[in-house]
């Protein structure tokens, strides 16, 4: 589903990502974790082509993104991604939020949009919420909108940035809880996450990163318990802690 | 029970009858009255200074001669004045220079924000070549040399300058207001797929409406002041009005007082209606 090779990117002289290969196949759970800077975020974000790699190749479903790509957009609309500051449309209400990605790239009738925003409003556990403003909502509700809103274009591919990290510590099982769910559709997903708990329970592989490299790749079993890089060992130390 | 001042308290403990005094001098600076008395007394010294002013050179008021130039009354009834004839004009001008300086405006600004270097260039270029020359000169430009290439009139080469002049200040406000928008909006509105046009048209352009009406409704009284300028190229607008008038009758005190104030109103008018807008479309967040 998704095959990266070499991948590196530089934000002007600094190296975000250095010879990073990694692939993922339909169906696939995986968690990347690693210290702040390390280089997640650019590397979920260099899927869907919101940073614009420098080297190596990157295919998603068979396409090559690169300069080359002809149509980005149709790759976008297989790829879901849920930030870690939400970024809902504050001058729409959470319908419109869910309903202007079908409508207006995916040219449906406002009708199908609608009914199928509330089944995925639904399917996050929020139905009642579909004519408020984001402002109006809590944090908790905010972030299971944006996964709604992703979902609403029936992407193939889920991108996670953190999703949880801008939460309060009382909301952040409810978002969980709907990716758990999520994860058990066989839906293909990839989570920057600092949740051990979650990744745990849900990841099929496990991913380490430091300094822009991947220093680690194991199944979470192995990885928990038997890491075979020092790094990722001080890592899980300073995580698992408490 | 009537609300000390904060800083007063303290003092207040320490010294009694001075701090009592000093309270009352605070409450009277502030009351409603106080400043309305000082108001009509200021603009009272200013009316007083231009009269004795208008009365050591001579001048001979006539009021009474004014209200024919705003609205006439013959024997076919009422007639519109020239100084209300002149007052369309400016509106007229007005409205359309305003539109084609926001149209141009926001062509202007998204070339400018766009990725592509040319487009970049080109708008820097314009906004730099506009924005660095008098209004006048501008004007002159367009009417005299512009003008007999493409036949334009008075009144078209009028709406050009104008909103070719205002256009770039207007180009500004977009930019500065569509880059006020948060970068996750951009990028949440590209991962769900939408282009680049659409990005602008539903998600940033709507949420940069706040940002952009105070400075605009500044822009348009901007615009109908600058419209005065035309009157140089003879466009029978409100100031060029006032001027013949005052080469027929010379009561140019008279006449000016009242020009001033057709502009006035009709920029505070503006003003109030844009203020309704601005709560009309003040985003919840």
């Amino acid at each position: 589903m998704i095959e990266i090779r070499g991948l590196g990117m530089y934000f002007g002289k600094f190296q975000a990502l250095s010879n990073v290969s990694l692939s993922v196949e339909a169906g696939e759970k995986v968690v990347i974790c690693g210290p702040s800077g390390s280089g997640k975020s650019t590397l979920i974000r260099c899927i869907n082509r919101l940073e614009e790699h420098s080297s190596g190749q990157l295919f998603v479903d068979g396409v090559e993104i690169g300069e080359e790509t002809r149509n980005i957009r149709n790759v976008r609309m297989e790829i879901g991604m849920v930030f870690q500051q939400f970024n809902l449309f504050p001058h729409l209400t959470v319908l419109d939020n869910l309903t202007v990605g079908p409508v207006r790239v995916r040219k449906m009738s406002r009708r199908d949009a609608e009914r199928r925003a509330r089944k995925y409003l639904q399917r996050v556990h929020i139905p009642e919420q579909a004519d408020k403003y984001p402002s109006q909502l809590s944090g908790g509700q905010q972030q299971r909108v944006a996964i709604a809103r992703s979902l609403c274009m029936e992407p193939k591919i889920m991108l996670f940035d953190e999703p949880t990290s801008a939460l309060d510590p009382e909301m952040i099982n409810e978002v969980l809880d709907v990716m758990v769910e999520l994860a058990s559709t066989g839906m293909t997903m990839i989570c920057v996450t600092h949740e051990m708990g979650f990744a745990r329970k849900v990841a099929d592989k496990m991913v380490f990163m430091e300094e822009g490299e991947i220093i680690e790749t194991a199944p979470p079993e192995e990885f928990f318990n038997h890491p075979r890089s020092k790094r990722c060992q001080m890592f899980l130390d300073k995580v698992l802690e408490h | 029970m009537p609300k000390t001042h904060p800083s007063l308290i303290k003092f207040q403990s320490s010294q009694h009858r001075t701090a009592d005094a000093g309270r009352w001098v605070r409450l009277m600076l502030d009351s409603r009255l106080m400043s309305i008395l000082l108001y009509v007394l200021i603009m009272g010294l200013i009316i007083r200074v231009l009269m004795t002013g208008a009365q050591a050179i001579g001048y001979n008021w006539q009021w009474y001669r004014v209200s024919d130039y705003i609205l006439e009354m013959t024997d076919d009834g009422f007639q519109v004045g020239e100084l209300l004839l002149g007052l369309v004009t400016t509106i007229d001008l007005t409205f359309r220079s305003f539109a084609l300086a926001v149209a141009i405006g926001l062509v202007i600004a998204l070339l400018q924000l766009s990725s592509l270097m040319i487009g970049s260039r080109i708008a820097i270029g314009f906004i730099e070549f506009v924005r660095n020359l008098p209004l006048l000169v501008l004007l002159y430009l367009i009417y005299y040399v512009v003008g007999p290439i493409f036949d334009l009139g008075r009144f078209t080469a009028s709406v050009l300058c104008l909103a070719v002049y205002h256009s770039v200040l207007v180009a500004e406000i977009f930019r500065a207001a569509i880059q006020a928008v948060p970068l996750g909006q951009w990028e949440a509105a590209r991962a769900i797929g939408l282009s680049t046009p659409q990005c602008y048209r539903y998600i940033l352009i709507p949420q940069s409406v706040k940002f952009i009406l105070p400075p605009l409704t500044g822009e348009a009284v901007h615009l109908i002041k600058s419209s005065a300028i035309v009157s140089v190229i003879a466009v029978a607008e409100l100031t060029t009005m006032g001027r013949n008038i005052i080469s027929d009758t010379y009561m140019s005190f008279e006449i000016w007082f009242t020009v001033a104030a057709i502009y006035l109103i009709f920029t505070l008018i503006l003003s109030i209606f844009v203020t309704f807008l601005e709560k009309k479309f003040e985003v919840i967040n």
